[in-house]
């Protein structure tokens, strides 16, 4: 069998690159996603260092990145946390939702992109990245916090709102016309309630046989019932992502679990490649002239969700630290707004490179952001009993430690 | 002692309760099987203080020690709903002529119709054990039945 060397090489160095990049993000406490973009931008078209053979690789690992992606955000899914964030956080979500999106309709329309521009700048300024901020939650040691359901809370509705918003772009994006939108969507929502449906009711008929006790068995069935199902969605012109997602909604329970933990390894790997792929569709000299309508967005981005997060920690009854918190930590905007934009990047040249611009500096500086305002200095509870001992008199320091 | 529960969606569920003391404290049980222990200030309930990280395998340690001497409690509970249920502990003395045997030696059931539903051994509580377990001194059996069925099991025990 002829092995191709110069794809081994690259593939392996563009591997070995990534992976120091993602070990600087981790130590920085950022998000690897902005990293990844940059790594797309230098190595793709009119980039510093080209990769012609690992590039066709990246490209189809990139589809199936998608693919993985959403399938893992199906699995998140939890239906009864959707109904509990619903019934309780229904306002904030459509706060969030009009807040969000109006800077991108707003730019879109100044832009004079086309109406489908115009939905995909909105989208990808409206949505969070539920991966980026459910780190952050437990990396920043806050999901003790009494803002943080109301965090989590407009991320699931989000997600679930992704699952309408998705299958309309993805249809108007492949030259639909609104009737075939429509229809577009009706076979989305009519899958999702079948995916619903057989979720609650057939669950553990799909589950026993896609839930193999073997781990190799179970992301085998998995990986290949997922890529069916993109490709039949891709059919109907309903975007392969989607499809995946439904076979996400599907999975309930331990299954979907242990999907998650078998598929993990797997997602990182081909959305790795997908950012890489966003970064080789942008070329840089493009990204340059966005730049200053990217930082306007991006700054308009931290104010409005700065408020949605505001807004639903008060309905919490948190007090204005926390409100803070939740404002500072939804800004990081990443994977979905990415998405969209590979869904809808032939609607306009200028949308890919101006949300890739977004999404470089919103997933950058949203995890910095959110630090401030600083934490109070941990204190342990046996601390804090010596405190109310001794409230008026403070303990004295312990001598320092020879050294 | 009321536990407040809060879903935190995507991530599991919080537990939040205040102890005899007045401290507030949290428990995160992840999805992912991990659980965190947090503490509250009294004045500042927004923000808690990550007080450890417990794996699965760490948090079911951390429950049997807590829970071991608490189960015989509940096993007591129980049968306050069902009438003419009851339930005993029964101590193996080092006199025992048990001491040693496999419980189904002891024949307990056959001869007062009383189940032995669980052997709390030093920490850890060994429940529904098989005829082939091995009683040891010190062993607590769990016993439910009749008063009569429990006092039989305590004279076969400790005769």
């Amino acid at each position: 069998m002829h092995t191709s060397l110069a794809l081994l090489l690259e593939l392996g160095i563009v591997l070995l690159a990534l992976s120091m990049l993602g070990a600087v993000a981790r130590r920085l406490s950022l998000s690897p996603i902005p990293l990844y973009l940059l790594a797309g931008l230098s190595l793709g078209e009119g980039g510093i260092a080209p990769i012609p053979a690992a590039g066709e690789f990246v490209q189809t690992g990139a589809s199936i990145g998608v693919v993985l992606l959403l399938l893992t955000l199906g699995l998140e899914f939890d239906t009864s946390e959707l109904q509990h964030s619903l019934r309780r956080h229904f306002p904030s979500a459509v706060a969030d939702l009009l807040l969000n999106a109006a800077p991108g309709v707003l730019a879109g329309w100044l832009l004079g992109l086309n109406w489908l521009g115009v939905l995909a700048l909105g989208g990808a300024t409206w949505i969070s990245s539920s991966g980026i901020i459910a780190r952050l939650l437990g990396d920043l040691r806050r999901l003790g916090n009494r803002e943080t359901p109301a965090v989590l809370s407009i991320l699931v509705i989000e997600d679930f709102a992704m699952a309408l918003y998705l299958p309309i772009l993805a249809v108007l994006a492949s030259g639909g016309s609104w009737r075939q939108a429509v229809a577009g969507v009706l076979i989305a929502v009519a899958c999702l309630a079948a995916a619903f449906t057989a979720s609650h009711r057939w669950s553990h008929h799909v589950n026993r046989w896609l839930a193999h006790p073997d781990a190799e068995q179970l992301m085998l069935r998995v990986l290949g019932v997922t890529l069916v199902a993109a490709a039949l969605a891709e059919l109907v012109d309903v975007s392969a992502a989607v499809g995946a997602f439904l076979i996400g909604l599907t999975l309930t329970g331990e299954a979907a679990e242990r999907t998650r933990t078998v598929l993990s390894p797997l997602r990182d790997l081909f959305a790795a490649a997908f950012f890489l792929a966003i970064g080789f569709a942008v070329s840089p000299t493009d990204l340059l002239p966005v730049l200053p309508t990217a930082m306007a967005l991006a700054a308009a981005g931290i104010a409005t969700k700065f408020a949605t997060g505001w807004l639903a920690a008060r309905r919490d009854g948190a007090g204005s630290r926390g409100r803070t918190r939740a404002g500072t930590i939804l800004v990081p905007r990443g994977e979905f707004s990415i998405v969209i934009v590979s869904l809808a990047g032939a609607a306009s040249a200028t949308l890919g490179p101006i949300v890739t611009a977004y999404v470089l500096i919103l997933a950058t500086i949203g995890p910095v952001l959110t630090r401030w305002p600083r934490s109070r200095t941990p204190r342990t509870i046996v601390e804090r009993q010596h405190k109310h001992v001794a409230d008026e008199d403070p303990p004295p320091l312990p001598p320092a430690p020879r050294t | 002692m009321d536990v407040n529960e809060v879903l935190l969606p995507g991530v599991g569920l919080r537990y939040e309760f205040t102890n005899a003391q007045g401290d507030r404290i949290g428990i995160v049980a992840r999805r992912s099987g991990e659980f965190e222990v947090i503490g509250y200030s009294s004045t500042d309930p927004d923000e808690g203080d990550l007080l450890f990280r417990l794996t699965a395998v760490e948090a079911d340690t951390v429950a049997e020690i807590l829970g071991a001497p608490r189960i015989a409690e509940r096993f007591a509970d129980l049968t306050k709903e069902v009438p003419g249920l009851s339930a005993g502990q029964v101590a193996v003395p080092a006199t025992s002529e048990h001491a040693g045997r496999p419980l189904g030696h002891t024949r307990a059931r056959t001869r007062t119709g009383a189940s032995i539903v669980a052997i709390v051994r030093a920490d850890s509580v060994i429940a529904s054990p098989t005829p082939d377990e091995l009683l040891r001194a010190g062993d607590v059996l769990v016993v439910i039945g009749t008063h009569e069925g429990i006092n039989g099991v305590r004279t076969i025990i400790e005769g």
